[in-house]
């Protein structure tokens, strides 16, 4: 066991896990973050994708270990209280969901696409850096949508701001 | 996955002192194949060394001579470094194609090089761009260092530190990737050094790891152009042969990728 600290949307928070433990493990069972999703387990699909000092990363593929020290955001700490965040709005508006399992780590992924290519985004773009997420509903067409419509809603947020 | 005791090590040595005292131990840098591995339970280290964190592991630096990629520098950090983009552009977009973006976040070439995967991308350029490789005890080159599936000439608890790259005249990559895992099905790195020396390495192909090919080597000295590839036979004995592709179809893989590797490099 080992007492690991770290902060998680914005709290600091320190965890006892065996050093076994997976980060995704520790978000869902010790933190009751349960909005992260274990998909496929093997580090393909994306359902688990959260922020890492702000890279989206796999972690049903990260030790909790690993995370010590870093600032963590998961799907639950992307909202402003009652305000969606301009992508989980734009996900909502173009109907960018089905079945919802995969949208956590959709999301995630698709603020770092927008935070790493800002205005530069076009369709064939989206395509391919969502590569690393999979909707078993095969619903890619509005998910595209909703992070090209979100990518525009993110630059006048920011412009604002 | 089974128990395991975490280490995370703030330098090389303390990360070399603590393998020394585990008794199975095992580095980790990404983390990308080895916790994957862990969790299918094929690999169970008594205790996990992390390099992620140790700071002169990180970092892309060019001299006129030769691209300098630290161990624990992720892909994605090689993908948009502007050293990198700017002495050796192939290297950055191989590293690009790494994987997937988040997978890009956490692996490292260093982890990648260590690991030997027969299908991953860097040890392509690392054998056709004759690199050499740094660790905590010496300098191993290219040549030397692949010996086969997943095996290296590291010692036992030698931790690979930097891969030098020499810069080259010319050098381009490009892969066929299995849909799903994003691993090369084929992958080909040409590269034309400065002397006018041509190497060419393919990976994913060979039932031994990466490997040279001479025939586009060949080729390529006496005209370095797609066209001078297009009646190039590539001999399919100990290529791979599975689900995915034949060993005939790999060895035609492995020209068209020449092909459109040469046209990348210009």
């Amino acid at each position: 066991m080992s007492t690991v600290k770290l902060t998680v949307n914005g709290k600091a928070v320190s965890v006892d896990v065996e050093d076994r433990t997976l980060l995704v493990h520790l978000l869902r069972e010790n933190l009751n973050l349960t909005g992260t999703h274990v998909g496929c387990d093997t580090s393909q699909c994306g359902a688990c994708i959260v922020h890492i000092d702000g890279r989206a990363v796999k972690s049903c593929t990260v030790l909790a270990g690993q995370a010590a020290g870093s600032n963590v955001t998961t799907i639950e700490g992307i909202a402003k209280g009652d305000e969606l965040h301009p992508m989980q709005a734009a996900f909502r508006d173009n109907h960018g969901l089905q079945c919802g399992y995969c949208t956590p780590g959709m999301i995630m992924s698709a603020i770092d696409i927008v935070n790493r290519f800002g205005g530069q985004l076009d369709e064939a773009t989206v395509r391919h850096e969502l590569e690393g997420n999979i909707c078993r509903c095969t619903g890619y067409h509005n998910i595209v949508k909703a992070v090209l419509d979100a990518a525009g809603r993110m630059k006048v947020a920011q412009a604002a701001e | 996955m089974y128990e395991t005791i975490y280490h995370r090590a703030s330098s090389v040595d303390e990360a070399a002192a603590l393998f020394a005292k585990g008794e199975e131990p095992k580095y980790l840098a990404g983390g990308h194949t080895l916790i994957p591995v862990m969790k299918q339970r094929l690999a169970s280290p008594s205790d996990v060394i992390d390099l992620g964190k140790i700071k002169e592991l990180i970092g892309v630096e060019a001299t006129a001579d030769a691209l300098t990629i630290k161990a624990a520098t992720p892909h994605s950090d090689v993908a948009q470094s502007s050293a990198a983009q700017k002495a050796i552009p192939a290297i950055a977009f191989l590293a690009s194609l790494i994987g997937d973006p988040a997978v890009r976040h956490r692996g490292t070439i260093g982890g990648s090089l260590a690991n030997n995967d027969p299908a991953a991308d860097y040890p392509a350029a690392v054998l056709a761009l004759g690199a050499t490789i740094k660790t905590n005890k010496r300098t191993i080159a290219a040549d030397d260092f692949f010996q086969g599936l997943f095996a290296t000439a590291l010692e036992d608890g030698e931790i690979i530190t930097a891969v030098s790259f020499p810069i080259p005249a010319k050098a381009g990559y490009a892969k066929f990737p299995h849909p799903a895992s994003r691993f090369a099905l084929t992958g080909v790195f040409v590269a034309k050094t400065k002397s006018g020396d041509v190497r060419v390495a393919a990976t994913g192909a060979s039932q031994s790891g990466v490997m040279r090919v001479g025939p586009i080597e060949t080729a390529l000295k006496a005209n370095w152009s797609a066209s001078a590839l297009d009646n190039v036979q590539i001999p399919s004995a100990g290529l791979l042969s599975d689900i995915h592709g034949s060993a005939d179809y790999r060895a035609n893989l492995i020209k068209v990728m020449a092909q459109r590797a040469v046209t990348a490099a210009g």
